[in-house]
């Protein structure tokens, strides 16, 4: 008879079948797997397959709640179980139907609360959606346990607490998940938590020998944490009647085990985006194994992917009315990237990326899971085309630059949130939403005033003292400004993440992770497009300033010439202000120490809080007036990109990517096609248009294929149109789910006549 | 004169990238014919006007006084802003390595491309030096004007035929048809490749012997790859409006789709490539 250690290794051998061995077979490394294992694919779609029955039969049986939840908002909440891997017991939708398995709470669409976050969030979150907080919840987080919140604000100064009430600083992620980790899910099912929890251990063994220095004790005291939570993990399957501890057998088995890992991930964080990675061409080589063996067909591969993703569709966190403001309609950022090329300069597309983005048919156009194209303009064509259609039909894709990524991060990156680039297991972030560039610009020109309350929140300094702003005089100001702002910035970061990492650890996601690795601390600007043309205007209009009775600069007006250069044309005048702006802002974050030595990086990106920041916002140099939403992301500001999309992608794709690698997001919606061209020659010049837009240092594309009469037509019947998907900042959103002021601002952006 | 309403900010007449605003073209004049013109705007991204993707300038100045006219701000010559054929240039190379992408190129409107020729001629030669494709949009009634030096910088005419009736064409221009058919036959007998366009105005140009009139004289010219019906549109109303001219069409309904294809049918019939 067999010890069970020679049966442990039979089980692997028989999971590993069929695979070429490598260096993953002994260490923990997925993108050796996947590069010595994948099938690239480079035919067209005609393969793919429709919905099976039961898949249509769960999908049934989830509408009545998704109709349900746009009348209600919140369905229901578990408000008495903080949220943890084994807080609720096994939950279903559809038993005899569904394939894969796994709810966030014991029944679906009903919320968990997060208290380690913060209790207040959690209080403030279940009193907007109609529900009591419990009594319970409430004392041991007040009387026995600290939370990340709590944390916080002992450390931030007066200062800080200004910055954030007046909006130059906000959307920081101190009261709730910071999100924007992406545990590598994909280790779970190649290796099996045993396998992982070996190499935990000997990672932690390695550092016994270390001076226990503050950081050392930290990483100890994380690995334990990491191992606990592996653990847990485990015990979590087994709730589901699964063993995850050994390796995945098959593709069902691959889906499931990965699928477990970013569920326990999401029911331990409360992340902003809980990103899932780049899943689809590692779990195309279970399934190509599978149909090999015969074991599989195209509809059961199909089914696969329709499962996973009906279960992806359905991530829901409490959220408060503030949160919402900034980030609407619920998301969560489910993103998952396909597509690329590896460092050799195979395409990493497979059949499973177009199974990806078939979902999108068999189940209709949705926001998450949050489908990211890494464009590459070496991919294979009919993939470029089948991602052009699919963006044509359900204006649900957003594209990053590959090209541009691969030499920074490799071929076995994805995209945290919407823009932001990890490789996967090796890199995590730290995030930190983002300022308000153009009040800053305000404030230069007010001598640290606010424009809108009149307070003194930068230091003081000397405001700008004539009628006229002179360019030099301006720029100046900005320079000190930008300097107290990101010398405070980088302060609140430091902070926040000493305090998350204290108090609300992602053991799951960092046990998904290695025990050395890249720490990045994304700092990001709103409003750039607003600065830039401001500051344009100074230099090439005349701008005099208008000052209220207590000297505050209140207005501008433009008495030279009108026609001053505005970002998105294509014009350097101000492109070149645009770009120049991002470097020095970088290079200020840089000269400051950050928690845990982290690596500054920066994002143009601003969700949808683009209207929010602009609501905060008043008169701007350029003419925009007190309250008018920012361009959202690094977009020209709406309507001043009006040479047509060729001159508004130019601009953007100028910013430096080396000064912002947390990404530069652009929004592009386009009307559908009216030129005398067919529905295949459209596809093929858009794809040329990628090219030259991507090809020209563009890093990030939301594609919207629609008119302003749909949208306007969906705000009067909202009924009509419950899965209308459009594009923001970054993500995908129900467009009937966004709030009224932002449904206008969406509106109100530059439609390109075609693209 | 009224100022045109895209002279706001950002308005698509700035074609003075690399000039201060302040400094006067002026003084930089060498005299040269065609150094300098009058532009109304431009567009980078239209692919209706040529094949690719293309950059589109409008010129101003018409003798045209057509009653739908959809640019009734670019009738003078000065609606337009005055520029250097050379900053047209430089501007147009900020789009050439992604126009040659795309399988594109300038077409030069307007207004009437050929009032300013020397102009015009001068920006499409700098265009051919990019390597770029090039065509004109045009009503023809300048086509005498034409050299064969200038045709030879032309890749592509778009030849505006409003109709085919002397009378009906008077009625709706202002002017007499005969140079516009002289110069599509001269296209003709030296095969430069002309897309022939036709607006259709419901009550003005729709008559079937107007439209038959027309497919007549161009089906047998070979160097005409398409004739393409234009729906009459109401987007140009409001600068009719905004100017205080006198809009004929304000009832005028845009053709109906049966309308359309009654069009189309009627040039196919006659053996024209038509769309």
């Amino acid at each position: 008879m067999k010890g069970s250690a020679a049966l442990k290794q039979d089980a692997k051998a028989d999971s590993w079948r069929g695979f070429q061995p490598g260096d993953w077979s002994s260490t923990i490394n997925v993108r050796d797997f996947i590069v010595r294992n994948v099938t690239s694919y480079s035919g067209d779609e005609k393969f793919l397959a429709g919905p099976t029955q039961r898949t249509k039969a769960v999908w049934a049986k989830m509408q009545p709640y998704f109709a349900e939840e746009r009348k209600k908002g919140v369905l229901a909440v578990d408000a008495q179980n903080p949220s943890t891997m084994l807080a609720h017991q096994a939950g279903y939708i559809d038993r005899d139907n569904e394939i894969i398995v796994g709810l966030q709470t014991d029944q679906p669409f009903k919320r968990a609360i997060f208290p380690f976050g913060g209790l207040r969030m959690v209080e403030t979150g279940l009193k907007a959606a109609g529900f009591e907080p419990d009594a319970k919840v409430h004392e041991a987080f007040t009387k026995y346990r600290k939370s990340h919140n709590d944390g916080v604000f002992d450390a931030y100064t007066s200062e800080i607490m200004n910055c954030r009430r007046s909006g130059i600083i906000t959307g920081l992620p101190d009261a709730y998940g910071r999100g924007r980790i992406i545990g590598d899910y994909r280790r779970v099912a190649l290796y099996g938590t045993d396998r992982l929890l070996e190499a935990k251990r000997q990672e932690r063994a390695q550092i016994d020998d270390m001076w226990p220095t503050d950081e050392v004790i930290r990483q100890r005291e994380e690995l334990a944490e990491q191992m606990r939570a592996l653990q847990d993990l485990a015990s979590m399957a087994k709730l589901y009647g699964y063993d995850i501890t050994q390796p995945a057998t098959n593709a069902a088995e691959a889906f499931q085990w990965t699928y477990f890992a970013y569920l326990g991930a999401i029911k331990e964080a409360n992340g902003a985006a809980m990103s899932i990675g780049r899943i689809s061409s590692f779990l195309d080589i279970y399934i190509e194994r599978d149909l090999k063996e015969g074991a599989l067909d195209e509809a059961g591969a199909q089914e696969l992917w329709d499962q996973l993703v009906q279960k992806l569709r359905i991530v829901r966190f409490l959220r408060t009315p503030d949160y919402d403001a900034l980030f609407s309609g619920d998301p969560y950022w489910a993103t998952e990237c396909v597509g690329g090329m590896d460092l050799d300069g195979r395409a990493l597309v497979t059949k499973s990326s177009y199974r990806m983005l078939h979902t999108l048919y068999n189940l209709g156009p949705a926001p998450e899971p949050n489908i990211t194209v890494l464009w590459s303009n070496h991919m294979p064509p009919a993939f470029k085309r089948f991602c052009v259609k699919v963006s044509k039909d359900t204006s649900s894709l957003q594209y990053e630059n590959d090209d541009l990524m691969r030499p920074y991060w490799g071929d076995d990156y994805a995209i945290a949130c919407c823009v932001s680039a990890m490789r996967l297991g090796k890199q995590m972030q730290f995030f930190g939403a983002r300022v308000n560039f153009a009040k800053a610009l305000l404030y230069a020109i007010n001598g640290g005033r606010d424009e809108v309350s009149g307070d003194q929140v930068a230091p003081r300094t000397m405001p700008v003292t004539g009628d006229f702003l002179d360019y030099d005089d301006v720029m100046a100001k900005f320079d000190t400004t930008m300097e107290w702002l990101a010398k405070t910035y980088v302060h609140a970061m430091n902070c926040i993440h000493y305090m998350h990492d204290k108090y609300f650890y992602e053991r799951l996601e960092m046990a998904l992770h290695d025990r050395d690795i890249l720490r990045t601390m994304a700092f990001g600007i709103a409003g750039l497009s607003v600065v830039a043309d401001s500051l344009s205007a100074i230099k090439y209009g005349k701008i005099r300033v208008t000052r209220d009775a207590t000297g505050l600069v209140v207005d501008y007006q433009n008495e030279g010439n009108a026609s001053t250069p505005q970002f998105g044309n294509n014009d350097d005048r101000v492109d070149q202000i645009a770009s120049e702006l991002v470097t020095r802002f970088m290079a200020k974050i840089r000269k400051h120490p950050t928690y845990r030595n982290a690596t500054h990086t920066q994002s143009v990106l601003t969700i949808t809080s683009n209207v929010v920041y602009g609501k905060a916002t008043g008169n701007t140099p350029d003419g925009r007036r007190e309250g008018e939403p920012f361009g959202p992301g690094a977009n020209p500001m709406h309507g001043r990109d009006s040479h047509g999309w060729l001159a508004s992608c130019l601009s953007v794709a100028k910013l430096p990517y080396k000064d912002s690698l947390d990404g530069i997001s652009y929004t592009v919606s386009v009307a559908p096609q009216k030129a005398h061209l067919s529905e295949a020659q459209l596809i093929d010049e858009a794809t040329k248009a990628f090219d030259v837009y991507f090809g020209r240092g563009g890093f990030h594309m939301n594609l919207n294929v629609i008119d302003r009469e749909t949208l306007e037509d969906a705000i009067k019947n909202p009924d009509k149109y419950p899965q209308l998907t459009i594009r923001v900042s970054g993500y995908a959103v129900n467009f009937v789910r966004l709030t009224p002021e932002q449904q206008r601002d969406v509106i109100s952006r530059t439609f390109h006549g075609q693209i | 004169m009224s100022t045109p309403q895209a002279l706001e900010s950002g308005s698509r007449h700035d074609l003075r990238t690399g000039a201060s605003p302040d400094a006067p073209d002026e003084d930089k004049f060498k005299d040269e014919e065609g150094a300098f013109g009058y532009c109304h705007s431009y567009e980078t991204s239209s692919r209706y006007d040529g094949p690719g993707l293309r950059v589109v300038l409008f010129v101003s100045g018409c003798l045209l006084r057509c009653t739908y006219c959809h640019n009734p701000d670019t009738w003078h010559l000065k609606d337009g802003t005055y520029v250097s054929a050379e900053q047209v240039l430089r501007r147009l190379g900020d789009f050439a390595p992604s126009l040659r992408s795309l399988g594109g190129g300038l077409t030069i409107s307007g207004g009437e491309a050929m009032v300013q020729l020397a102009f015009v001629k001068r920006i499409f030669a700098g265009a051919k030096a990019m390597g770029l494709h090039t065509a004109i949009e045009t009503s023809g009634f300048l086509g005498d004007r034409a050299d064969d030096a200038f045709l030879n910088t032309i890749d592509l005419v778009l030849l505006d035929i409003k109709s085919s009736d002397p009378d009906t064409y008077r009625r709706v221009t202002g002017r007499d048809i005969a140079p516009t058919l002289r110069f599509a036959q001269r296209l003709a007998s030296i095969g430069k490749p002309v897309w022939v366009r036709f607006t259709l105005v419901p009550g003005a140009t729709d008559h079937p012997e107007n439209v038959a009139g027309i497919a007549r004289f161009v089906a047998p010219m070979r160097n005409v790859e398409w004739v393409e019906v234009q729906p009459f549109h109401q987007m140009g109303s409001f600068k009719w409006k905004a100017m205080g001219l006198d809009y004929k069409h304000h009832d005028t309904p845009p053709p109906s789709r049966e309308l359309v294809s009654r069009v189309i049918g009627q040039f196919r019939d006659a053996g024209c490539n038509a769309r």
